[in-house]
Order: structure tokens, then C-alpha cells, then sequence
């Protein structure tokens, strides 16, 4: 079995749970024998990006081979695609994105790519531009390789799926990873739905990370539901460095929030659940570690709740502060509003913190040593914080089962489950 | 003759509200008072009334000959008493005809006899002294919550002068022994054991509307057909299970209904069993043997052991937090205080923390009000933690009071316990000061 898989960023310098994902998706399927063909776009330097300065071609380029095993190496080819994309940009995003960074600063820079751009002052438009042109791209690329299935994840390589399907008729699977509706709430951006439902129209099969975003799919795309399957994201086992000798400074007990501060997060509930907590036992550090168009507002609320000396900010984290901030955590809280699945919760169980996660979160799903509550029952979030920090049977019960939990959620497992649908979809015996 | 005791397990626990660690020290109501009077009045409408108006009928038409028992636990009868006093009624009519036996229990349904004798024994004193003045006859047999028993609880409930105990008929005590005789405790002979036979038990309270199972339709013919391949020798079938067995976890629709109100016909008239209750047993029939208990047994899962109450860190932290209060409780008086202890007992709260179900089926969650067993012990330990500071006062309050009263030649003494605490003596006067001078001078009394 031959792939053509159209994706986005690779660790290690990714920005979100996607890269990981496919990533580890790639390496379960070359565990089970099968080829891919890996498509990224390459964004170029000479963009300086706010908030997302990880996203550096040859930095990925570098680590990229350092990483691979050898039998991954005979398996998976890799490919990039000149491109301004960066994966979770809303086009609003971008074109500030752009206009800041690109046009008003760098007004003189004569890349190839930039040059192209005609600016049209509309919102979005050049976002849309940028996927029509990765699909063109690919297109030469979808000529030249041989496979027998096309997969792409997430709505910024549909258009790039389809354009191979039709070149190759070959069949499409595409691979949610989130919807325009947890990214946005209600406020949908029409033309990127449009984009992400004929994506999904166009395939022949429609994996999703979680039984709560194939009900999105099904309930909101109109997708039906017998092509719909779920494949539920895995974790790369890692031997993490020993954290023993990471030091924390202060005596209290520390509960964090770790990923963007935007709506889709619940940061806002983080911070009122904070309070709560707070109001009965002052023995205790926030922390809020990531940075995101909600963090102002987080900021002065903290403030305004006179919470500030118990209440920290850390900016964005990557890396091995990443790792060091969940050693020095008791608690980790993902209060997603809505998550299609959401990987970071695995990582702090990994690091043995007990977790405490929003029922409308995919992980929920395959989790049973965390603690779940609904994102806006800021009373039973408090609760269950509260409660990891003062019974000792619950970090005792997650010490014990908590990282064997994860450590079984494995990508040959879930890449398994998706070499059965790529059987499925073009019709190959096993 | 043969005999088929049936006797059916009566409880309810009182389920917790959501309670919140906020609450801890402001709030001192626990109890879900909405789910519990719903559910009491919905198994009252299904199960209670209707299976003790048809018990009643049976009794009637064969006279005599239809015996059966029950335990109804103290949380239950409380409950019926708020909500329901219509089914204490219909098993007072029960009790008239002579043909019941009123089996004892704690009080509470609690696990008591694994976190303190003193308590496990008071309990069982309160509820046999409780179905006496409500039913009119001392029971002689005793049934422990889930059926749990030991060599050592044995000892204890024959010392207490019970006559007969009930528990499972678990096969890694039996080995090739039957349940079907009678035996004795271990360590105390005069104490009778009766061993439920779970198969036949779990034939009409688990299987019964399983369609797959391969016996289903299970009618009353078929089921004496059963009766009548046992060894003649074999002298008593003991069938406990729970009573909402009829028409609550056994729907009306399932025809469970049907096939006890023809079991007695089919029992007299194609085989030669007739009913016993336990008591009767112990008066006709003797023990085969000792069975040997050194670890306690429930009726629970196929390990029929403690683990869906005891079994992990959750369940060893809320009992320790629990029994430890045992010795402070033992000084306070206050009825209110001493009403929640014992509804804080009750073994369900614990089965609600337990993790089995997370590999082991569906039993588990289907009577569980709680989306995980963690959310179940967060919301019990906050409970806890508001009743240990409730319990904390009542004593500093009963303290104070005793050295007030002795302590005209010790002022030093009073100071330093005032000061000690002063916060937790402000805040005691509230709910202490009301109930707590009347009550200690009961005390003193």
C-alpha cells in the first residue's frame, strides 16, 4: 500500500497537536509496512511570524532526518511545498499576518513567493489564494509519484486532495483533525466551511480524531454517517529525560493551563475555576502558560479578581519548557469549549500530573483515569481541582494507572485502524 | 422435607447531592433529596407495592405454606417513612400473617464490620430493635450489607445471640461441598450459615429477560423441573437476592411477575420442596458441617470478594477518612450528627468509587448515579471533610461544657482550650449550642 499524503508541520517545531499527530501517524503506518509520500509546505524565513517563529523550514528540515529511524527512512519520502501556509491560521489571521509582517515591514523583500502576491486588501483572500496555489503545487507533485490512496488532513490540503483524485482517480481519504467549528464557535467562516465540506464531499472516506468531531461531521456537514469513521489519535512513546531534577521554587501546589488562550480553549473557565479554588485555599499557583487573542483579557480579569500574586502568565512555551513546566504541575486542566481531540492532556499523564478535561474534548472519549466535567460548569472544574489537590486517593489512583493509560494508546493501533479504511476505500485485499 | 427459602434484600441508600468542596463548612445537607424521592417512589410504584400485594395473595391462597423473609436496612425504612409510608404499611400486612420473617441487618447497610465492631454491633442492635417495634417479632437471623461474611463476623453476630446468618455460597469456600445444607460458623457452632445458591439465585435476578441466555423463556415449570434434578439428599435451596429484582431490575414487562405468582403452585404441586424461612430451617434442621471463612466474602462479581467496595485507593482513603472518626463520634450526641454518620456509611457510597466496571461490564454503572468513580469520591470526601469539621466542634463544644462545669478550681485549663481554637468555637456555636446542653446533660444523666 502506496500513500500520498498531503500534511502540514513536523516535530519537533510544531505548533499544535496536528504535526504530532500526523507524524505519528506516518510512523505507525510504515510499522505496518506501508509507503508514504509526505507533502508539506515550506514556509519561507524570511516571514517573521508573531507567535509562531517555530515554524522554520530548515529547522524542521534538520531535526526531521536527525529523528528518523532507518526503516522509517525506507518507507516515508518527504516533500516540500513552497507555501505562506502555516496550519492553524483563520484567514482574518493571516491576512493581519501578512499585511503586518510581510507588507508594512518587509515591503522591499523579493521573494518569489511574495512577489506573486497581488494584495487585494479583501480579508482572506489571499489565504485562499495560498491553498489553491498548494494544490497546484501538489498537483505536479500527485503527477509524478505512484500510490494507491490519497490522504489529507485538514481543510487547508483538501483542495490539494482532491486536484491529486482527480488527476490520478485514485481514492481520497480526508483525515479532521478540528472543524471550522471548534476553531470559531458559531461564527463560521463561510468560505472556509465551504472548503472543508467539499473536502469532505469529495472523499471517498472521512477519518475523524473523535466520536465528538464524526458527530460534528455527520450533524453539520451533512456528511453521511456509514463513510465516517473514527480513528482516535495515539501518542508517540517517549523516554522523556528524568524530570527528578527539575526544582520548583515555590511551596504551593501549582495547577496549569497549557495551549493557545483562545475561545476554543476555555481559558476564560481556567481562570474562574482559579478563583474558586482560590477563595478557600490561597496555598495554591495558577498557571497559564501559551498566548493566543484571549490573553489581555485573561490578564486583566486576573487582575480584576485580585488574583495576580497566585495567578501567573507564562507566554508561549515550547520544547523543554514545555516538559518542565508539567514536572513542576499537580494538576493540568484543558477546559476545551470544544476539542476534537487534544493531546496535551496525554503528555501531562505521561509526566505522571493528573488531569482534569472538558467532556466536549475527543480525548474525553478515551480516557478513564482523568477527570472529566462540561467546560462551563466552572463549579465542578473548581471541584475536581480542588479535589486532585487535597485527596490523596486521587493522585495515588492517577499515579498508578495514568501513564500505563496513555502508554497503551499507541499509533500502530490507531494506523492499523486506518490502513483498514484505506483497504476499504480502494477495495485491495489486505 | 425439602425446602426453598426465599428471601429478598430491601434497601436504599441515601444518594448524595452534588456537593462541592465550597459547601465544605457552610452547608451541612448532603443528601440528594429530589433522586431519592424519585427513585423510592418510582421502586415503590414498580416493585414494592405491587411484589407485596402479590406476596400477600400467595399467602393467602396456600395458607400457611408460603414462607418467605426479607431485610429491609434502616436508610430504606427512613425513606419509605418520608415518602412512601404506604409500603411500611403493606409489610406490617405481611408481617400479620405470620408467614414473614423479618430479617436483621445494620442499620445503615454499612461496611461497619470492616471498619469498627463497636460500630457494626450498635448498628445491628438499632435495626433489630427497630424491626421489632415495627413488625412485632425479634429477628433471629442476620444478614450482613452485600451479603459479607466471615469466620470473624460470624463470631461476633452468634455472640450477639443470632440464630442463623445469610451469605453467598461463594465456590472458593465451598470447594466440592453443596450450598444446599445448612452449616455452622467456624469459630462459633451455634451460630447456622446458610449459603445462597447463586446460580439459581442469579437464574431469576440476573438472567431472567436475557433473551440470549439459552434457558430464556424461564417459566415456574421449568424452573422446579431444576428444583427436582438436585440431589435428593440436598435439603434446602437458598434464592436471596434483591427484592427489586421483581419489576425494578426485572421489568413488569419481562413477565417477572408471572413467574412468582406461579412458583408456589408449580413448587406444591410437581415437587417435594415446600418454603422455610431461615428461622424455621434452624429450628428443623442440623448443620452439615463448619464452613471455614478466614477472608470475608460478598455476593459481588465472580471473585465474590470485597474489591467493589474495598478495592482501590479511592475506596481505602474515604473508609480510613470515615472510620477515623469513630472515636470522636462515639463522644457526640447530637441526633443530627449521628444521622449522618450513618447514612455516610452506607456501602453504595463506596461501590459508586469502585473501578472494576471500567473492564468488568455493565453491573456496575447501571445503578451508579456518578459519571466516574472519581467524581463519585470527590463529591463524598468534600461530604466528609464538612461532617469532620461538624464532628470536630460537637466534641470541642461537649469539651468546653465538661470543663466549664469542673472547672471552678481550674481557670488555666478553660483559657487554654478557648484559645486553642477560637475560630472553631465561634462557628460551633451555631449548629452545637441549639441541641448540645440538652443532650449532654442526658448524657451525664
Amino acid at each position: 500500500m502506496k500513500v500520498l499524503m498531503f500534511g502540514w508541520e513536523f516535530p519537533p517545531h510544531i505548533t499544535g497537536g496536528l504535526g504530532t499527530a500526523c507524524f505519528g501517524l506516518t510512523k505507525g503506518l510504515a510499522k505496518h509496512g506501508v509507503e508514504v509520500v509526505f507533502v508539506v509546505p515550506k514556509s519561507f524565513g524570511d516571514e517573521p511570524q508573531e507567535g509562531f517563529k517555530l515554524i522554520n523550514a530548515s529547522d524542521i528540515e534538520l531535526d526531521f532526518t536527525q529523528t528518523l529511524t532507518r526503516e522509517f527512512r525506507e518507507k516515508i519520502s518527504y516533500m516540500e511545498v513552497g507555501s505562506n501556509l502555516v496550519p492553524y491560521l483563520d484567514p482574518e489571521e493571516f491576512e493581519r499576518w501578512y499585511s503586518e509582517e510581510v507588507i508594512e515591514n518587509k515591503p522591499e523583500t523579493h521573494s518569489v513567493y511574495t512577489r506573486k502576491y497581488q494584495f487585494s486588501g479583501k480579508y482572506g483572500a489571499n489565504l485562499m489564494e495560498e491553498v489553491s496555489r498548494y494544490a497546484l503545487v501538489a498537483l505536479s507533485v500527485a503527477a509524478s509519484v505512484e500510490y494507491d490512496v490519497i490522504h489529507a488532513h485538514d481543510w487547508l490540503t483538501y483542495a490539494a486532495g482532491i486536484a491529486a483524485k482527480k488527476i490520478s482517480g485514485k481514492p481520497l481519504v480526508v483525515h479532521v483533525h478540528a472543524t471550522e467549528f471548534d476553531r470559531s464557535g458559531e461564527n463560521v467562516n463561510k468560505v472556509v466551511y465551504e472548503i472543508e465540506r467539499n473536502g469532505m464531499e469529495a472523499a471517498d472516506r472521512v477519518i475523524t480524531v473523535s466520536n465528538f468531531t464524526r458527530q460534528i461531521v455527520i450533524e453539520r456537514y451533512g456528511i453521511p454517517a456509514e463513510k465516517v469513521f473514527t480513528v482516535h489519535n495515539a501518542v508517540e512513546p517517549v523516554d522523556k529525560p528524568d524530570q527528578d531534577d527539575v526544582t520548583k521554587h515555590v511551596r504551593e501546589k501549582i495547577v496549569t493551563f497549557l495551549g493557545r488562550v483562545t475561545y476554543q480553549k476555555g481559558p476564560d473557565y481556567f481562570v474562574e475555576a482559579a478563583h474558586k479554588v482560590l477563595k478557600r485555599d490561597p496555598n495554591v499557583r495558577f498557571v497559564m502558560a501559551g498566548s493566543g487573542d484571549l490573553l489581555n483579557r485573561m490578564i486583566r480579569r486576573v487582575a480584576q479578581l485580585k488574583m495576580g500574586t497566585r495567578f501567573h502568565f507564562t507566554g508561549f512555551l515550547a520544547g523543554p519548557e514545555v516538559d518542565h513546566m508539567f514536572a513542576m504541575s499537580d494538576v493540568y486542566v484543558m477546559p476545551s469549549v470544544s476539542e476534537p481531540f487534544g493531546i496535551s492532556p496525554l503528555e501531562a499523564m505521561r509526566t505522571n500530573v493528573p488531569v482534569v478535561i472538558s467532556k466536549q474534548s475527543g480525548v474525553a472519549e478515551v480516557l478513564q483515569h482523568a477527570l472529566k466535567v462540561d467546560f462551563w460548569d466552572i463549579d465542578a472544574l473548581a471541584d475536581a481541582i480542588y479535589g486532585i489537590l487535597h485527596y490523596d486517593g486521587l493522585r495515588k489512583m492517577f499515579a498508578k494507572y495514568g501513564k500505563s493509560e496513555v502508554d497503551s494508546l499507541l499509533w500502530e493501533n490507531a494506523a492499523l485502524k486506518v490502513l483498514d479504511i484505506y483497504y476499504n476505500a480502494t477495495g485491495h485485499n489486505k | 422435607m425439602r425446602s426453598v427459602c426465599l428471601y429478598f434484600q430491601v434497601h436504599q441508600p441515601f444518594r448524595l447531592r452534588t456537593y462541592r468542596f465550597f459547601n465544605i463548612g457552610q452547608d451541612h445537607y448532603y443528601y440528594d433529596d429530589y433522586q431519592n424521592r424519585h427513585i423510592i417512589r418510582r421502586v415503590a410504584e414498580k416493585c414494592y407495592l405491587p411484589a407485596n400485594r402479590m406476596m400477600l395473595q400467595l399467602i393467602n391462597e396456600f395458607g400457611k405454606a408460603f414462607k418467605i423473609s426479607y431485610s429491609i436496612s434502616g436508610t430504606a425504612l427512613d425513606q419509605f417513612e418520608q415518602y412512601t409510608p404506604e409500603v411500611i404499611d403493606s409489610f406490617r400486612m405481611l408481617a400479620a400473617t405470620g408467614c414473614v420473617e423479618f430479617v436483621s441487618e445494620t442499620e445503615y447497610h454499612s461496611l461497619a464490620c470492616l471498619g469498627n465492631e463497636k460500630e457494626f454491633i450498635r448498628q445491628v442492635e438499632m435495626h433489630t430493635q427497630r424491626i421489632e417495634t415495627l413488625f412485632s417479632q425479634k429477628p433471629q437471623t442476620f444478614r450482613n450489607s452485600e451479603l459479607i461474611y466471615s469466620d470473624s463476623i460470624g463470631e461476633t453476630i452468634g455472640n450477639m445471640g443470632f440464630h442463623t446468618m445469610l451469605t453467598e455460597g461463594a465456590k472458593h469456600i465451598l470447594g466440592w461441598k453443596s450450598p444446599n445444607y445448612i452449616y455452622c460458623n467456624n469459630l462459633n457452632p451455634k451460630l447456622r450459615v446458610l449459603l445462597r445458591n447463586f446460580r439459581l439465585s442469579d437464574d431469576m435476578s440476573f438472567r431472567f429477560s436475557e433473551q440470549k441466555w439459552s434457558e430464556w423463556p424461564l417459566t415456574a415449570d421449568k424452573f422446579v423441573g431444576w428444583l427436582n434434578t438436585m440431589d435428593p439428599h440436598e435439603e434446602v435451596v437458598n434464592l436471596f437476592m434483591d427484592y427489586e429484582t421483581i419489576g425494578e431490575h426485572q421489568q413488569k414487562e419481562t413477565g417477572i411477575f408471572d413467574f412468582f405468582y406461579h412458583l408456589p403452585k408449580a413448587v406444591f404441586t410437581n415437587s417435594n420442596f415446600s418454603f422455610a424461612t431461615p428461622e424455621e430451617l434452624y429450628q428443623r434442621l442440623q448443620p452439615m458441617g463448619a464452613i471455614s471463612v478466614p477472608y470475608a466474602i460478598s455476593w459481588a462479581d465472580e471473585e465474590r470478594d470485597l474489591t467493589a467496595w474495598k478495592g482501590n485507593d479511592l475506596q481505602a482513603e474515604a473508609l480510613s477518612k470515615l472510620y477515623s472518626l469513630s472515636d470522636d463520634i462515639s463522644k457526640c450526641n447530637d441526633p443530627v450528627i449521628l444521622r449522618d454518620w450513618g447514612y455516610l456509611q452506607s456501602s453504595n457510597h463506596f461501590y459508586y468509587m469502585s473501578t472494576k466496571w471500567f473492564s468488568a461490564g455493565e453491573i456496575h454503572k447501571n445503578y451508579n448515579p456518578y459519571g466516574s468513580p472519581y467524581d463519585a469520591f470527590i463529591n463524598y470526601m468534600n461530604a466528609i471533610s464538612d461532617f469532620s469539621i461538624r464532628v470536630e466542634e460537637c466534641v470541642n463544644a461537649i469539651g468546653k461544657l465538661t470543663d466549664e462545669t469542673t472547672s471552678a478550681e481550674k481557670p488555666k485549663k478553660v483559657k487554654k482550650v478557648v484559645k486553642s481554637s477560637p475560630k472553631k468555637a465561634a462557628t460551633a456555636k451555631k449548629p452545637a449550642s441549639v441541641k448540645k446542653p440538652a443532650s449532654v446533660k442526658k448524657a451525664k444523666k
